[in-house]
């Protein structure tokens, strides 16, 4: 066998996929189409650890909270920067305000130069929206002049919301918190493991159950127009070609189709790079350039692509004899076997096993065992749905004319049936498994809100040198607002330094306080003890009448605080705790402003609390503004009922919409070889219908034709799934609890997908045994 | 034409074009209860499209059909639909028989569509393979079976219904001389016997020396021998 | 009836049943000769002419390898001419049969018209008698199609006869049947190819 014949039997397939006017054409073009839009993904995938990588580096050459990180940097060339995050229609904008303390004093990634007091720079996304009329409100709480734009190395993603602001009284108020002294931006010890392993755990499984139905869906995108080829191939044969020569030549259309389809593939990657810059999900977006994907897995995906799609060719041409005259199947295939079929679920289970309740102990999973696992659990649907389809359609009984014929139709061919419901089935075993895992997780991110939202929805913080009182008066005209309690909060102890018994101390007028405490009486220059406070161990050591406590007190390894000695009053009384504002029983001490020293004030941070009408328009984005307008440092937090992890919800929307795209591509697959099966059999409908068949009786047969086996393959999804879920909880450690809203969603998106296809087909069915379709060509 | 009195269906200047195509240009047909017609004439002369009006599968451009007094033309596609369950017959060239579905199934089919219930159904059909010879093959699907008996199942399919009119079009086409002369004696005997009226479109001569009369339709008109001479 | 009973020879057929067509029939017979004088006297429908006239157009459309004899012109359309179905139009000088100019008279037209429209009892050797009669039908501008139709009819006809006899009878007759069978849809093979090619032949043989 020469390489020349070799080439020129692969080229003559070739020539085949293309050739056969119009219909060779667009059968090509659907086969590139479904290729493309696989190794598309493929591509996106593979490039996805790139952009998280490029991700957290940009995250990381930014960072200016370093923990840990005390030692201050040389006088003079140091930044003194503040974080001044905040919220705007449910957006949180990152916000620093920076004061640099000498000419080297360092300048943030992407930064040109340090606004001054009064300017700031921004991050395009943001200066976008201060420039829409949508932005109104928010320019009201960034009024500063925009003086410059912070390049892509500043920012984690295109559409990051960001801004540096000048200030030039920060000095005094670094407290190691929130506003803090750095030589330096980037974290210098970077922490070697950044991957949380539930997290990788999360990643991976998604990768996997998106790509699995991929592949399933290029696979039968490879074998569109199978028929026709066959019978081309069988005319190859009358002229006399060989059984090898024939299945090189199909290997050749095979290939045609694939390569044609890595090109699609790269448009489509290239394309949606693009787009994803555009895109945000879970308020995160990716710069185009880190979609990268490496060259190594480029490479896997150029060679293995078109090597899958030959071997699917060769694999189904297997069970078929082109004999000159035509194709004869395989008349009876052998009876599917159970065993070897279980043995790729139990093998996943298996290799799934050690690793149960690792995610307790912190342990960091085996990434080969979990994908490997994952992906036999998968697969093993792909292979137990032909064998259950078999064995399910085999038993299936008496009914209408409709059912009859559909289901003696996958009788004689249940697996091209179970081979196009794969897809399906896998998708949705992924994502049941997946929204499971995700629900139980949110769990431990997710709990009803302890706080009391009957007196108070939102809790502004102000830093000590502002008095609180004005404060208040400037809140209770914000529109929407209906009652504000103000309090100024802080440490109290026994000792000006590392005090060995410390407490809180709450200091507020008497309406505000008889919020928190049950008081007997009070008035201005009162001072309580709180007894039956939550945790609170330490008043019943301080509370002594007359004894000297200090304000403010100083820890080792944090800057040196106010320390302002106070000696409890000899009247002083006690109060027993009540839940106050947000439904914490605090304890402490609780003071009047008149018992307290002035110089107590600046040690002391305001917490503001307010109730709210929510039905007037933009009153958070307004309580906001006014807080900006009390201190640019202050900082603004919305209860709830219920705290979501927001990261959780929107992964879960975005892996809601991802396996919905899936399974509409696997449904697109599915109208392909149903249409296909319709027209060849258009002589026979019609001959149904002469005979006086109803039109719905043929339509309702194509719809249980996709139904028994779609509902077949649910069902062994959601038992799979569940399996999945269960141990993917197992894995990590949480309480295993079935997600049935997710099963429900994602069995409904797969019914609606058959009830898509089944309806899209019934027009050119209806068309097709149109008496026409009677006449012999 | 004037139809004959007693006709059971009767066609009178039937047109109907496909397109630029025009399949029938003034075509007449009559025939009686239990009477057996041969149409013939060359391929592309019209014969199957007739057949297929007169089946009330395809709505003429003009012209009338009345079946049984009640006119074919004016009913709406399920009545239609429901005339050819209940009175009409058919065998196809190639048999068309459901690939999936057993012998005994396929002749049940028709039984079925009217709403007979399966078991009665295949009872009933199951005569009709005694009767055309192919009992034995009951449980068995078309692809296992000769051209001859599959044809032979189609027959019995035909018929199982005791319709009025059965229409067949190249009953044999598909079929050697000595199978074709089988199914067509089978046919016409079950037909006479049932008292059936056949529409036979055939272009062979042996097969149409089974009717009781021809006629001949030649670029959409057709001629009606028994009365032209 | 007389009239047709002289050209033929035989009585007519029609309405009544054919004898049964078996393999007895298929003895050589001139089918030609009983056809002449109709033949001829299709050709005098276009108009008066010679008897030396006639034989050569004759000779020309249909005698091929077996051109007429004078004496065969000659003898048949004495014929014709007691019978009343031709007249003498006129007679050029010098005398002589060969002189003779010959019309059609209106038995005559009839005559030809009857015999067309008849078909002939279906053996075997029948192409020349039909090619004769579609070529006239042709050339004197009547249904060409009609007489292949009704051709055809006849042919049924007695296949229905045969097929019948066949289902009734045992195998011997069946096999006798058959042979007869095959041959007449032989006939009416070449019947349809004919009506396939009414054009052509109509454009080959007018003039």
């Amino acid at each position: 066998m020469s390489a020349r014949q070799w080439t020129g039997d692969l080229a003559l397939g070739v020539r085949f996929a293309f050739a056969g006017g119009r219909e060779g054409w667009v059968r090509a073009l659907l086969t590139a189409v479904g290729v493309g839009l696989g190794v598309a993904l493929l591509l996106l995938a593979t490039s996805l650890p790139n952009a998280l990588a490029a991700r957290s580096a940009r995250a990381l050459a930014r960072e200016d909270l370093t923990y840990g990180n005390a030692a201050a940097p040389a006088a003079g060339d140091a930044l003194v920067i503040a974080s001044v995050p905040t919220d705007f229609h449910g957006k949180s904008i990152r916000g620093r305000v920076l004061q640099p303390e000498g000419p080297k004093a360092p300048l943030p990634p992407g930064v040109a130069r340090f606004p001054r007091p009064g300017e700031m720079v921004v991050s395009p996304a943001l200066q976008r929206l201060l420039e829409s009329d949508e932005g109104r409100l928010l320019r009201q709480r960034l009024p500063q002049r925009i003086v410059g734009t912070i390049g892509d190395d500043g920012l984690i993603g295109p559409n990051e919301p960001a801004f540096y602001r000048g200030a030039g009284d920060l000095a005094g108020k670094v407290d190691g918190g929130r506003i803090r002294r750095i030589g330096r931006f980037g974290d210098p010890s970077p922490r070697t493991d950044p991957w949380d392993p539930v997290l990788t755990l999360l990643v991976l499984v998604v990768i996997v159950v998106l790509l699995t139905p991929v592949a399933v869906f290029i696979a039968a995108a490879v074998r569109f127009g199978g028929e026709r080829r066959d019978r081309r191939l069988a005319a190859l044969r009358l002229v006399g070609s060989d059984r090898w020569m024939t299945r090189r030549v199909a290997a050749g259309e095979a290939l045609a189709g694939a390569l044609l389809g890595l090109v699609f593939g790269a448009v489509f990657f290239l394309v949606g790079r693009q787009l994803a810059a555009r895109l945000e999900v879970l308020d995160v977006s990716v710069f185009p350039g880190d979609i990268t994907p490496a060259p190594a897995l480029v490479a896997l995906v150029v060679v293995a692509v078109p090597a899958a799609a030959v071997l699917v060719t060769l694999l189904a041409l297997r069970g078929v004899v082109i004999e000159p005259l035509g194709v004869v199947r395989a008349a009876r295939p052998a009876r599917r076997r159970l065993w070897w079929r279980l043995l790729l679920p139990l093998g996943g289970l298996a290799l799934l096993a050690p690793m149960v309740d690792q995610g307790n102990r912190n342990g960091d999973f085996n990434q080969y065992l979990v994908t490997g696992g994952v992906v036999l659990l998968l697969v093993g649907v792909t292979a137990l749905l032909p064998w259950g389809v078999e064995a399910v359609v085999a038993r299936l009984g008496a009914g209408g004319v409709s059912w009859q014929l559909a289901v003696r139709r996958l009788q004689l061919s249940s697996g091209t049936a179970a081979r196009t419901v794969n897809g399906i089935a896998v998708a949705v075993a992924g994502a049941i498994a997946l929204q499971m895992l995700f629900a139980g997780v949110e769990d431990d991110y997710t709990r009803s809100s302890p706080h009391d939202l009957t007196r108070a929805q939102m809790q502004a913080t102000l830093p000590g040198d502002v008095p609180v009182a004005p404060a208040l008066a400037k809140f209770r005209h914000t529109p929407g607002v209906r009652r504000v309690f103000g309090y100024a909060e802080g440490g109290i102890g026994d000792r000006p330094a590392d005090p060995v018994h410390g407490t809180e101390l709450t200091v507020g007028d008497c309406a505000a306080l008889r919020q928190v405490a049950d008081l007997p009486s009070c008035r201005d220059g009162d001072v309580f003890a709180v007894t039956g406070g939550e945790y609170d161990t330490e008043t019943p050591h301080l509370a002594r009448a007359g004894r000297t406590l200090y304000v403010d007190p100083s820890y080792e390894g944090s800057p040196k605080r106010r320390q302002v000695p106070w000696r409890l009053p000899r009247d002083m009384k006690r109060a027993p705790s009540r839940p106050d504002l947000l439904g914490n029983r605090r304890g402490g001490f609780l003071a009047t402003p008149g018992a307290l020293p002035a110089a107590a004030g600046p040690g002391l941070r305001g917490e503001i609390y307010l109730s709210i009408d929510r039905s007037v328009p933009e009153v958070e984005e307004r309580v906001r503004n006014t807080a900006a307008a009390v201190s640019p440092l202050s900082t603004v937090d919305t209860w709830s009922s219920v705290e979501r992890s927001p990261r959780f919800a929107s992964l879960r929307t975005g892996l809601f919409v991802g396996a919905a795209c899936v399974l509409v591509l696997i449904g697109a697959s599915l109208l392909v070889s149903q249409l296909e099966q319709l027209r060849e059999r258009r002589t026979l409908l019609s001959s149904l219908v002469a005979f006086g068949t109803r039109r719905r009786t043929l339509g309702l047969s194509v719809l249980w034709q996709a139904a028994i086996p779609v509902t077949l393959g649910l069902l062994l999804a959601a038992a799979t799934g569940l399996t999945l879920g269960a141990v993917l909880l197992k894995l990590t450690a949480t309480p295993v609890r079935i997600d049935w809203g997710g099963v429900l969603s994602m069995t409904g998106v797969g019914a609606g997908v058959v009830l898509a296809v089944t309806l899209l087909s019934l027009p050119p069915l209806l068309k097709l045994v149109r008496p026409e379709g009677l006449r012999t060509e | 034409m004037n139809a004959p009195a007693g006709s059971l269906l009767v066609a009178e200047d039937l047109r109907k074009a496909y397109g630029p195509t025009v399949a029938l240009d003034g075509a007449g047909f009559s025939i009686h209860p239990g009477e057996i017609v041969a149409v013939m004439g060359p391929s592309g002369s019209g014969k199957s499209t007739l057949l297929h009006c007169l089946a009330g599968i395809v709505v003429p451009d003009s012209g009338t059909i009345t079946y049984d007094g009640r006119e074919l033309t004016a009913m709406s596609d399920a009545e239609r639909s429901a005339l050819r369950r209940g009175e009409f017959g058919f065998v196809f060239q190639f048999g068309q028989l459901v690939p999936e579905l057993t012998c005994v199934e396929n002749v049940a089919l028709p039984l079925r569509l009217n709403g007979t219930p399966r078991r009665e159904a295949e009872r009933r059909a199951r005569t009709w393979l005694e009767r055309l010879e192919v009992d034995d093959l009951a449980g068995q699907r078309p692809g296992e079976v000769s051209g001859g008996q599959g044809q032979r199942v189609a027959v019995a399919r035909a018929l199982v219904t005791g319709p009025r009119v059965v229409f067949a079009d190249e009953p044999t086409g598909a079929l050697d001389s000595l199978n074709g002369e089988r199914v067509m004696e089978l046919l016409t005997e079950a037909a006479r016997s049932a008292n059936a009226a056949v529409v036979l479109v055939t272009h062979e001569p042996r097969v149409a020396a089974y009717s009781d009369r021809e006629i001949v339709v030649r670029d959409g008109r057709s001629r009606d021998m028994e009365r032209a001479v | 009836m007389t009239i047709a009973r002289h050209l033929h020879g035989r009585t007519a057929r029609h309405p009544r049943p054919h004898s049964m067509y078996t393999p007895r029939v298929y003895t050589p017979c001139s089918v030609l000769g009983m056809s002449i004088g109709h033949t001829l006297l299709g050709l005098l429908e276009s108009g008066p002419r010679h008897g030396y006239d006639l034989k050569r157009t004759f000779d020309e459309k249909f005698g091929h390898d077996r051109p007429l004899h004078y004496g065969q012109v000659y003898s048949t359309m004495s014929r014709l001419l007691r019978d009343g179905l031709v007249e003498v139009d006129g007679i050029e000088p010098g005398g002589g049969p060969e002189r003779k100019r010959y019309a059609i008279t209106q038995a005559g037209v009839t005559d030809v018209e009857r015999w067309l429209a008849t078909p002939e009892k279906p053996e075997p050797y029948l192409q020349s008698t039909l090619y004769i009669k579609v070529v006239l039908a042709l050339l004197t501008r009547r249904d060409a199609a009609g007489i292949l139709d009704t051709q055809r009819s006849e042919h049924l006809r007695m296949m229905r006869v045969l097929t019948d006899r066949k289902r009734k009878g045992d195998l011997a007759d069946q096999l006798i049947c058959d042979h007869a069978l095959f041959h007449l849809e032989a006939d009416l093979r070449w019947l349809e190819l004919t009506a396939a090619r009414l054009d052509k032949l109509a454009a080959a043989v007018t003039p």
